[in-house]
């Protein structure tokens, strides 16, 4: 296997916003090159511009100074090569499962029985067989997120950007949509940016954590995580190697916390 | 079941009461009584005057809720999606919508008669602004991140309108409609009673202008009528049109 080709390249990139009492400086000078295949996690305190960096790779936001690169382009509009899932599900409460997963497939104009194929083949990816016609009102937490993921992985976006996508989740369930969601980007060979700020899932799902300062946010250290790349999730909280990992990465953490306005 | 027969019981009792006081404290002129209503109210049905009376009142409700409402709908979008333009054309709305859209009524029988189109303009006037501010809000209130995602997914604004915005903005267009069915009776009804010579309003005010206050009662009891039954049609609309909230509406059923 060569060397991955790189896809993302942030450049000096800074974003400030406007506002009432003057400038908000959210990000400034991040830099940082992301392979191809590359689980990046990104942790931080709140309001340090992680999303940002997640708006600018989709070309939802474009940067105050710097460039993004994408596969060797600057971003200049909505990057469709990008799937976006944050911590709400944003399911349409008016569609069932089936038809929820098929939005993507609709708005791609695929023909009607190559679109009933695909979505039969995504839910049984998420295992959600037997849930086609239930409406979201009526799903719990992690089934919403399999249906999102599902609809995520309809338009197979080579990147994946995902925004505390399991935040609201109670403890097991989120190891189980780790474990998940770790298996399907290695099968499915996707970039993913994984914005959280629960430590230990930064270790668990990373080959690779980014740590954002307080704002105006920027990356302080870039961790290669000495994992391997097919991990176990279920099974690493009992790795003394992983336990390493996490308090090494707290202690360079917590004196920021420390210092932190509450 | 209890409840049903305690709604029944309190009117029997109210309607026992109207009765008495009829015979007793008050003047019989004035406020008829229940047993006189029916009579009347039967004596209209039978000759049907009150089923070709209510058949012109309803048609004008309906051509002018419908055309209002479509017109509500459509310019609620248009304005939803182009903040630019919603602001610009704000102060003519607001001047227009905080007046009382019956005292457009003289203007609008100069202008075409006392007909029944007078009635449905009228009437389409009123139920316009209602769902088209309702519409608007709907529009205005669908979720930014929702709409990102879809953008993302490669939709375009057509795409973003059918699957999204018009379907989160159906509820409140429901609300809206719902709420413009006593309105919509009020500018067809308000416009018989002007200007007409059939119609519930019609009855009415001809009742009235007999000083036969039984009869008055039988075209107000014509009208209650008409308004239930629209309000049942439009939820029974709303009803098909938006399965997925059957749950939160059992839910608010139980309350």
């Amino acid at each position: 296997m060569g060397t991955p080709a790189e896809i993302i390249r942030f450049e000096k990139v800074g974003r400030s916003f406007a506002q009432k009492s003057g400038e908000l400086v959210a990000t400034r000078d991040i830099s940082v090159r992301i392979s191809e295949g590359e689980i990046v996690t990104i942790v931080g305190p709140s309001g340090c511009g992680k999303t940002t960096m997640l708006n600018l790779v989709a070309g939802l936001l474009r940067p105050s100074t710097g460039t993004v690169l994408y596969r060797g382009m600057p971003v200049t509009a909505i990057n469709g090569r990008t799937g976006y899932m944050t911590q709400s599900d944003h399911l349409l409460p008016w569609r069932d499962v089936a038809s929820n997963i098929a939005v993507p497939l609709e708005i791609r104009d695929m023909p009607r029985r190559e679109r009933r194929d695909r979505v039969a083949e995504l839910i049984e990816l998420v295992g959600l067989k037997h849930f086609e016609t239930v409406y979201p009102s009526r799903l719990s937490g992690g089934m919403k997120k399999r249906t999102a993921l599902a609809r995520l992985l309809a338009y197979d976006p080579e990147t994946l950007l995902l925004d505390e996508p399991f935040a609201a989740l109670d403890a097991q369930l989120r190891v189980r949509m780790q474990t998940e969601l770790f298996g399907l980007s290695r099968r499915l060979k996707k970039t993913v940016l994984f914005v959280t700020h629960d430590l230990d899932e930064a270790v668990a799902l990373g080959d690779r954590c980014l740590v954002f300062s307080a704002r105006p946010g920027t990356i302080v250290k870039d961790v290669q995580i000495p994992l391997p790349r097919d991990r176990n999730i279920m099974e690493l909280r009992r790795d003394p190697h992983y336990q390493r990992v996490c308090a090494e990465l707290w202690d360079f953490i917590a004196p920021a916390i420390e210092h932190q306005a509450l | 079941m209890k409840l049903f027969l305690g709604r029944v019981l309190l009117i029997g009792v109210l309607l026992a009461l109207w009765e008495i006081a009829s015979q007793t404290i008050a003047d019989e002129f004035f406020i008829s009584r229940p047993t006189v209503i029916a009579e009347k109210f039967a004596a209209l049905v039978a000759s049907g005057r009150l089923f070709y009376h209510g058949g012109i009142t309803v048609v004008e409700t309906l051509a002018g809720f419908v055309a209002g409402a479509a017109a509500g709908v459509v310019v609620g979008l248009i304005l939803g999606r182009n903040e630019g333009l919603a602001r610009l054309l704000d102060p003519i709305l607001v001047a227009i919508n905080s007046l009382p859209k019956v005292a457009l009524a003289p203007l609008f029988i100069m202008w075409f008669g006392i007909g029944i189109g007078m009635k449905i303009i009228l009437t389409a006037t009123i139920v316009f602004f209602l769902v088209f501010i309702n519409t608007y809000s709907g529009v205005r209130n669908v979720d930014p991140e929702l709409v990102e995602i879809l953008r993302l997914m490669g939709a375009k604004e057509r795409h973003l309108i059918v699957k999204v915005i018009v379907p989160s903005a159906l509820q409140w267009v429901f609300a809206g409609l719902q709420l413009s069915i006593p309105y919509a009776l009020i500018g067809a009804v308000v416009g018989e009673i002007m200007a007409a010579n059939r119609g519930l309003g019609f009855l009415l005010q001809d009742a009235a202008g007999q000083l036969d206050t039984g009869g008055v009662f039988a075209a107000l009891l014509g009208i209650i009528g008409l308004a239930l039954l629209l309000q049942w049609a439009v939820r029974l609309c709303e009803r098909l049109l938006t399965p997925w909230k059957d749950v939160t509406r059992e839910r608010e059923i139980a309350v």
